[in-house]
């Protein structure tokens, strides 16, 4: 409690700070919105383990530590730094440093007429309506002391508009670069990203760190806006340096038959917390979320998915795959509610997992609040190791071992890739879970893979 | 040079002896065929050969081309050029049945010191085995086995075999359970790998197989040990009499330990 006040209190002259320094630019609903946010987050302070979304994922070890706001830097940044981080074919790359947007290395190669896709602030700057009407209406800051954080230092982020009827035929490629200084510093990027009546687009977020191994804290939030029969696909890919404290949160505001696909890329950070909340508010909306969580040494990776389901006739898809070497801790907790009018939902939650040592753990949590009666909702999770026979069979065609295990791993993670519509994104996305597994890939002798035995002990399903 | 070299082994699984002295040498170019009644241990020996490390050796040496095969990985005696069809292929899901043979391919190639091949190398050769199996190239890109019938996992097996030209194929009653017309192709395949320089354990139950693939030496396992062996006719008496006679002979003569 005295470590938290203590805390606070630096939250508190950051704050003050902040307000100051930004004072000039802020219109009076921003002020408001950023003030009413911090006073939340005061009033509930970090969460702990007591708190039942929070039971498997202890944020001390960051909330303990001084972070400072984290300054721009974009200026120490050359184009070609940014060379592996290059999504062939996209519409547009939007480069942010330390969540601030950074024009000068970002490129619009081939954006259609009709989208836009820019800096949250300049958005702001010039059109402050068209942000106003959307940012904070969203995201909930009531039941999450981090999305408060995040609204309370909400200053920059990407902007994306997309008119009505626009299809984009090539994805847009977000990137948030978290720059290390001497000390600890943290960053909250906020995203607002409205996709008009009929529109199509795919975004991709992608969190990379650049620089020494210094704590970093990213605390990102987008609130996406997707109006009637509109089709987005949203990629995460949190792949930042293994000191890093990452949480997102991903709120979806669905419309009308709706089509929204979800996609998270767990393959970096220390203590990572992946929030994906949405709500299909109007009828037949649809909605995929698709997730692949990598994890060694001591990652921690939490998986939180809160499905509204509040309109008659929607689907939504959740399937989540896990791998975790070493001591890696994975957590799922799919959390379904669906609400009184709700008719003839259709939900179902699939969470598949493959251990590699006998030290990591994976806590799988589903969660279903059913308040209407015409539903179909079922869950399942499974855990397992990579199998003997499958491993035998490739080593007898002449295959090592550690190819075969890379073989096997890469056919697990590619049914999350694969979920992922052919294109420039799915390549991507590819390409950074291929580089990820190559970490994982070294040999280990079939004695040690106890089939079945040790299940218990690892894995807890809570329900 | 014997291609291989089996002497007194002994082998045992999940705590049991399966294997209770084995001793088989097998010629370049010969064909051999391993009969027996469920569970004698025909398909421990096979596993064995292909280096499974859950099936123990406790006793005896293989030779395989002149080399120690008990000290050898299994991708190191399939890259030496041991070649095992599963009786039981497994199905993997995720790893296309084109990627999978190309690795196969390339990894034996490394290990001779040759070039990797490209996927358009590999496309020529990979159509020509398809053929040569009367399989489809739809087989290309789908997953390994899955969704497979019996039959077309058999086939998979013969056309692995038939890619990677092993020295030594042992075909784990890869006739089991096929119709008598992808019998005929299967055996079909398998007779075209014959060559002075490979040689052939045929394990199988049933004679039919036989009336194909003609094998120079019959074996008959029993309770882990090959109580008789001779030639094609062999197999022939097995088919007229069944199994039972030749295991009460082996039941008198064997060891009363046993
Ligand atoms: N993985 C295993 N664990 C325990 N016992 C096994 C295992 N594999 C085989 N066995 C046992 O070893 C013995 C020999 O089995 P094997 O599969 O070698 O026989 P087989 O001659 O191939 O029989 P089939 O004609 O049915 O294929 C059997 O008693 C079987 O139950
Ligand atoms: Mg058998």
């Amino acid at each position: 409690m005295a470590v938290e006040l203590i805390q606070l209190e630096s939250y508190l002259e950051g704050f003050t700070e902040f307000a100051k320094e930004t004072a000039a630019e802020t219109p009076s609903w921003l002020r408001e919105l950023r003030e009413t946010a911090f006073v939340r987050f005061c009033a509930v302070g970090f969460p702990t383990s007591r708190d039942e979304d929070w039971r498997f994922t202890n944020v001390a070890p960051f909330t303990r530590t001084q972070f400072a706001p984290a300054r721009s830097s974009s200026q120490e940044i050359s184009v070609s730094d940014l060379d592996m981080w290059r999504m062939e074919d996209a519409a547009a790359r939007l480069v942010f440093v330390n969540g601030n947007f950074a024009p000068k290395l970002s490129t619009w190669n081939a954006l259609p007429e009709g989208i836009t896709a820019t800096g949250l602030r300049k958005q702001i700057a010039l059109h402050p309506q068209s942000v106003a009407k959307h940012l904070g209406r969203y995201l909930n800051i009531e039941r999450d002391p981090f999305c408060a954080l995040n609204t309370a230092f909400a200053e920059d982020g990407a902007y994306v508009h997309v008119r009505r009827g626009v299809v984009a035929q090539r994805p847009i490629h977000l990137l948030f670069i978290a720059t290390t200084a001497e000390t600890p510093t943290m960053t909250h990027p906020r995203n607002l990203i409205v996709v008009e009546e009929e529109g199509q687009v795919s975004i991709t977020e992608d969190y990379v760190s650049l620089g020494k191994e210094t704590p970093t804290l990213s605390n990102a939030a987008t609130e996406l806006i997707v109006r009637g029969n509109a089709t987005v696909e949203h990629i995460l890919i949190e792949r930042e340096h293994f000191k890093t404290y990452n949480l997102s949160t991903l709120r979806i505001e669905q419309a009308r038959s709706a089509n929204v696909a979800s996609h998270s890329f767990l393959l970096g950070g220390a203590l990572v917390r992946n929030n994906v909340h949405p709500v299909l508010a109007g009828e037949g909306g649809e909605c995929l979320i698709s997730g692949l969580f990598i994890g060694s040494a001591r990652q921690h990776l939490d998986n939180y998915m809160l499905v509204e389901h509040a309109s008659p006739h929607c689907a939504s898809r959740q399937f989540y795959n896990g791998i975790l070497d070493d001591r890696a801790h994975g957590v799922f907790h799919g959390r379904i509610v669906v609400h009184k009018d709700a008719q003839k939902t259709d939900a179902k939650q699939t969470n598949r997992n493959l251990l590699l040592n006998d030290n990591a753990q994976i806590d799988t949590k589903p969660q279903l609040e059913i308040y209407a009666d015409d539903v179909r909702c079922t869950h399942g999770a499974t855990i397992g190791q990579i199998e003997e026979s499958a491993l035998f069979y490739l080593r007898s065609r002449g295959i090592d071992e550690l190819q075969a295990r890379n073989l096997l791993l890469q056919a697990f993670a590619g049914e999350c890739v694969d979920r992922i519509k052919p294109g420039a994104a799915h390549s991507y996305a590819e390409a950074a879970v291929t580089q990820r597994l190559a970490l994982l890939a070294r040999p280990m002798s079939v004695e040690t893979a106890n089939p079945g035995e040790d299940q218990e002990r690892s894995w807890r399903e809570i329900g | 040079m014997d291609l291989l070299e089996i002497r007194n082994l002994h082998a045992e699984v999940g705590g049991n002896e399966i294997l209770k002295g084995i001793d088989l040498t097998v010629h370049p170019g010969e064909v051999h065929s391993i009969m027996g009644p469920n569970g004698s241990g025909k398909s421990t020996l096979a596993q064995v050969l292909a280096r499974r490390e859950s099936y123990q050796v406790t006793a005896g040496e293989i030779l395989f081309d002149g080399k120690d095969l008990l000290s050898m990985k299994p991708e190191e005696a399939a890259c030496e050029g041991m070649f095992m069809a599963f009786q039981y292929p497994i199905e993997i899901p995720g790893i296309g049945n084109a990627h999978f043979l190309r690795s196969a391919l390339n990894a034996m190639r490394k290990y001779r010191g040759l070039d990797e091949l490209d996927a358009i190398d590999f496309l020529p050769l990979f159509r020509e085995k398809l053929k040569l199996l009367d399989m489809d190239e739809r087989f290309m890109n789908r997953s390994l086995n899955e969704g497979f019938s019996g039959g077309e996992k058999k086939r998979n097996e013969i056309l692995q075999m038939a890619i990677l030209e092993p020295k030594l194929a042992i075909l784990d009653e890869t006739d089991s359970g096929l119709d008598i017309d992808a019998l005929r192709i299967v055996a079909q395949g398998v007779n075209a790998m014959r060559s002075p320089n490979r040689a052939m354990i045929v394990v199988t139950h049933y004679q039919r197989l036989l009336n194909y693939i003609i094998p120079d030496f019959v074996h008959v396992l029993v309770d882990g040990r090959i109580v008789r062996s001779g030639g094609a006719e062999l197999a022939l008496e097995l088919e007229e009499k069944g199994y039972g006679w030749i295991e009460t002979e082996a039941r008198q003569t064997a060891p009363a330990s046993a």
